[in-house]
């Protein structure tokens, strides 16, 4: 049984702070984000995390005009888990 | 491998701490910025603060901020700020950097600011090779005012003084800002750069990063114009903006790097320092103590012989019309339009009008709120301050005005379940989900509509034909007259719905 890759990059969007203006949408190489179906307090549909798939590139950081909207976190790379990542890094290439 | 490795996460990318934690600016809207949705000044603020985070400079860095849409610098950036005349930012930064050459005073500027009413001090900040950061956000229009032709409009581009496009003949060229400062021998760096893709943000970002390098190295003057979008103002998607800055603007204005003499650029001599302060009555000539004499003439008095317009305190009588509306939400969701309506309908009708727009120098995301009055009698003042009907299209407008309405009044609101804490006896209620109804009946930005709608219905005051005309009047595109009188219609049958029992 093959074991889960774990992303190596993680988003965080606040809700609040987003405008929907889909520029982080456009910029994102994988894809991994979405315009909101529902609108949020301030009456825009807002960017979402497809909640997997990030690799942690902050593209979409410098793509976003809002100071906090978007936070890129990377995975921390500790050496048991390295050898995890690059397994599966080379197991893509 | 076990597949319960635990990964631990950290941020990569996140709020630069040259930030303020928060913004302190209007009541609800203090954790996001006010530009519109797509704007490019937030993306260099970005860099900006990165560059200033990097370098470890905050301590010690003047922003000077414009006039113009960015001129709000201070509210966003944890620096020392300066907001300097319009056009003036590169003269305020030669004084900031002369007088505190240890500091970074980077000066902000837009198109407008920089290359119309500031061309001069610009040009001469420039020929001086002061050891400032230029950054020139150039949009190619006018924004904050509503879309005026600036120096950097493109030919053919349509503006509201440029109606037809910019004609050569008529107007002149598209100024190439940089390329004439490039002619300059003193500035060490200017490059321009574009916010059109990926590749064009990362490049704008390490250029924005080198001109503010080069003043801490103390090499001279440095300059990054920005090619930068505004959908708001060219009507366009944030993303198809973006593209239009690659697709079209970099047509008329290349990227590149203008002028690169920092390799050979020799430090700058720090000036000499300045006199203490308390030499400078000495060195001026002036004995120890003498003091200007003030001019003592009484400041006259322009208020006059009072208020021209005597308040009567007299309410119209029943039969007649006094209709006080306000309405308010955030800027770009018709909240203007919605007044416009209303008042061009009343004239229509031969009523007495006024429609007072109230709004910041955003486009939008601001809070904006007019203030409509129709009424038999002449106005005494365009002022609504308790409104018999209130328009709120989101909660914050609504916590806002909610308690000024006057007794007897109404409130339409733009939600569906109306916060408990706004109930008032005294005052009923339409809460529906405007915007969502306005989606199904085709675009969202009908809201507006279908809320006049039922404003209409409440006041009862306003022939069908008059709205119709108004509309007309102001709605220029057949298809959106079309859909904003289906969203009326719409709005106004609703109400009716709402309040059927109340009228059999």
């Amino acid at each position: 049984m093959e074991a889960k890759k774990q992303d190596r990059g993680l988003l965080r969007i606040d809700r609040d702070e987003c405008k929907g203006c889909g520029l982080c949408i456009e910029a994102c190489p994988p894809k991994v984000i979405a315009l909101s179906e529902e609108l949020n307090h301030y009456g825009y549909r807002t960017a979402v995390y497809a909640g997997s798939g990030c690799t942690g590139c902050g593209i979409c950081f410098m793509a976003c005009p809002e100071p906090g909207a978007i936070t890129v976190l990377r995975a921390v790379v500790h050496s048991a888990a390295r050898t995890a990542l690059e397994g599966s890094a080379c197991a893509s290439n | 491998m076990s597949s319960d490795t635990a990964v631990e996460y950290e941020v990569a990318q996140g709020r630069s701490k040259s930030f303020y934690p928060r913004f302190e600016r209007k009541d609800e809207l203090q954790h996001q910025t006010h530009y519109c949705p797509g704007c490019g000044h937030g993306v260099v603020h970005k860099m900006l603060a990165r560059a200033i985070d990097e370098l470890g400079i905050q301590d010690r860095t003047i922003l000077v901020g414009p006039v113009g849409c960015s001129v709000f610098t201070y509210y966003y950036f944890d620096l020392g700020n300066v907001q300097a005349a319009h056009g003036r930012a590169p003269a305020v930064s030669t004084a900031l950097k002369r007088s505190r050459p240890e500091s970074i005073v980077i000066s902000y500027q837009g198109d407008g600011d920089l290359s119309a009413i500031g061309a001069a001090e610009i040009l001469h900040a420039a020929n001086r090779g002061e050891n400032i950061t230029v950054i020139f956000v150039n949009n190619a229009i006018y924004s904050m005012t509503g879309g005026q032709a600036a120096p950097t409009t493109l030919l053919g581009q349509k503006s509201t003084t440029t109606p037809e496009g910019r004609s050569a003949l008529g107007e002149g060229y598209p100024l190439h800002e940089s390329e004439l400062l490039a002619t300059l021998e003193a500035p060490v760096y200017i490059e321009r750069v574009g916010l059109g893709d990926n590749k064009q943000i990362a490049q704008a970002a390490r250029a924005i990063r080198r001109a503010v390098e080069n003043q801490v190295r103390g090499l001279g003057f440095s300059l990054v114009e920005v090619l930068s979008p505004c959908p708001t103002i060219w009507k366009m998607q944030p993303v198809e903006a973006q593209h239009w800055v690659r697709d079209v603007m970099e047509k008329t204005f290349p990227l590149g790097v203008l002028r690169d003499r920092t390799r050979e650029a020799q430090p700058r001599p720090a000036p000499a320092t300045p006199p203490a302060l308390e030499e400078i009555p000495r060195l001026l000539g002036l004995e120890h103590g003498e003091r200007l004499v003030k001019d003592e003439r009484q400041v006259l008095n322009l208020a006059g012989n009072g208020s021209a317009l005597k308040r009567t305190g007299e309410r119209a009588r029943a039969a007649e019309v006094d209709l006080e509306v306000r309405i308010a939400g955030f800027g770009g969701q018709g909240v203007l339009l919605l007044g416009e309506v209303l008042a061009e309908a009343g004239l229509e009708s031969g009523l007495e009008v006024s429609w007072l727009p109230s709004y910041g120098p955003e486009m939008r995301s601001g809070t904006s709120n007019c203030h409509v009055r129709l009424a038999s009698q002449s106005i005494d003042s365009p002022l609504v301050s308790a409104p018999g009907i209130l328009v709120a299209m989101n909660e914050p407008s609504l916590r806002k005005f909610d308690r000024t309405v006057r007794p007897g009044g109404w409130v339409i609101y733009n939600g569906e379940e109306f916060p408990a804490d706004c109930v008032r006896p005294d005052v009923r209620v339409v809460a529906l989900p405007f915007t969502k109804i306005a989606h199904e009946l085709g675009d969202a930005r009908a809201s507006n509509m279908i809320m006049l709608g039922v404003l209409l219905e409440i006041a009862g005051v306003l022939p069908d034909a008059s709205v119709a005309a108004a509309l007309r009047r102001l709605v220029r595109n057949p298809r959106w007259v079309e859909l904003d009188e289906r969203a009326m219609a719409g709005g106004r049958a609703r109400y009716r719905e709402m309040f059927a029992e109340v009228h059999a």
